[in-house]
């Protein structure tokens, strides 16, 4: 194992925890948005480090094509997020 | 760069990307947390290419850090018109989300416990070596994939059917804010210098789009790079105050919406009558198979990403369906 290796995957992990943290008790539904994709940053570190094979060998590249894929998804769910949380302010303004 | 200057400059990045995310975390001003958010994303790139990932660092850069602040930066300008006094979400729905004492401490410290059990999952993960044998895999039939990009030789060839299936949470996710979401009104026309600002960098974007569609074969780049790419372009030229932003008539937008996962099925379903299996590509046409889906995909998620900017059906579009159902 790499130090680089080691130092990375700490600090993934430390970010997926913040990131759940607040995504499960912010009382804002935008810093819950932010925090789920603080969340979805700290997993992606954890493949991308999970990949890094030292500074002369080229990496695996598997889980850089799945940690692509999952930022579109991150994104097109933070959008839909963004928009029901858009409807119901509008609702509730309604009322 | 040797071994030690290396390792400062890890420290030194991994503490502004843990500091970034705690600031963005905890600031109670919504708009500081996003900006905040977007730095986070772009440091994350540098991280991205520092653990030798361009391709992932490009679309950090162009998607997690630019349009998803794009989208919620504009969220909060929403938010702040609804509610003047703090910005954040209504009182009542404040209330009915906050927890209590106890609970926060004990999910504080279920998360300390994730965290710790990720760390040594982590560390036993990277001791085993036993990951090796996919991108041996990989490495060993690139030739037969059509391009020599590894990480876009997986998304379009080996596990096509991810990319095809992601398409379809796009299109999912698109046609969610359609339903729910109506278009954000026109911004004011700007001013000379953004309109001369625009001028230049949309046809750049669009030119560094197609770009990195085409370099995605073989260098980093490819489909997803150069959809975001094209919806930045389309926010420029929205943030000008241009009404035509781009986007077609409604019903050509869903047709484009479409395009991504419908080009996928498409090819899949034509090699299947052809006697391949689904999405199996013939060696001498993947190349081309791949550029058509990823041209297709390009739109589809250029589409969709400004369809979640503008927040919605513009209202136009809207009554113009509303009379042709009467």
């Amino acid at each position: 194992m790499l130090t680089t290796q080691l130092l990375y995957g700490l600090t993934s992990c430390l970010i997926t925890a913040l990131g759940l943290r607040t995504a499960l008790l912010h009382p804002s539904l935008l810093h819950r948005v932010i925090g789920i994709n603080v969340l979805g940053a700290g997993v992606f570190m954890i493949l991308i480090t999970i990949a890094y094979r030292g500074p002369d060998v080229p990496p695996d590249p598997v889980p850089h094509a799945l940690v692509l894929t999952g930022i579109v998804v991150a994104v097109s769910a933070t959008a839909l997020a963004l928009a029901l949380a858009r409807r119901l302010t509008a609702e509730q303004s309604n009322d | 760069m040797n071994a030690t200057s290396l390792l400062v400059f890890d420290g030194l990045l991994l503490i502004s990307i843990v500091s970034l995310a705690w600031a963005a975390l905890a600031s109670p001003d919504a708009r500081r947390s996003v900006i905040l958010f977007m730095a986070f994303g772009l440091v994350l790139a540098v991280a991205w290419g520092r653990l030798l990932a361009p391709n992932v660092a490009l679309a950090e850069a162009a998607i997690g850090a630019g349009l998803s602040g794009a989208l919620l930066l504009v969220a909060v300008g929403e938010q702040s018109k609804h509610t003047p006094h703090d910005g954040a979400v209504p009182v009542g729905k404040r209330n009915a989300l906050r927890v209590r004492a106890t609970l926060q401490w004990f999910i504080t410290l279920l998360c300390a416990a994730l965290a710790a059990t990720l760390a040594w999952a982590l560390l036993h993960a990277l001791d085993s070596a036993t990951n090796e044998r996919l991108a041996q895999a990989v490495s060993e039939n690139l030739a037969a994939s059509g391009v020599s990009n590894p990480v876009t030789a997986i998304l379009l060839n080996f596990r096509a059917h991810d990319t095809l299936l992601e398409l379809a949470v796009l299109l999912t996710a698109a046609l969610g804010i359609l339903a729910i979401g109506t278009a954000r009104p026109d911004y004011q026309r700007a001013g000379p210098v953004f309109d001369g600002l625009a001028r230049w960098l949309v046809p750049v974007l669009i030119l560094t789009a197609g770009y990195l569609l085409w370099v995605g074969a073989h260098a980093p780049g490819g489909a997803f790079q150069a959809g975001a790419t094209l919806a930045a372009a389309a926010v420029v030229l929205r943030l000008a105050g241009k009404r035509i932003i781009g986007l077609p008539q409604a019903g050509t937008l869903r047709v484009i919406l479409a395009a991504g996962a419908g080009m996928f099925l498409v090819v899949g379903l034509t090699l299947l009558l052809l006697g391949r299996p689904f999405l199996g590509y013939p060696p001498a046409w993947a190349g081309s198979l791949i550029l058509l889906i990823e041209s297709a995909a390009m739109l589809a998620i250029a589409a969709t990403l400004v369809v979640a900017f503008l927040g919605g059906r513009s209202p136009a579009a809207a009554s113009n369906d509303e009379n042709n159902r009467c």
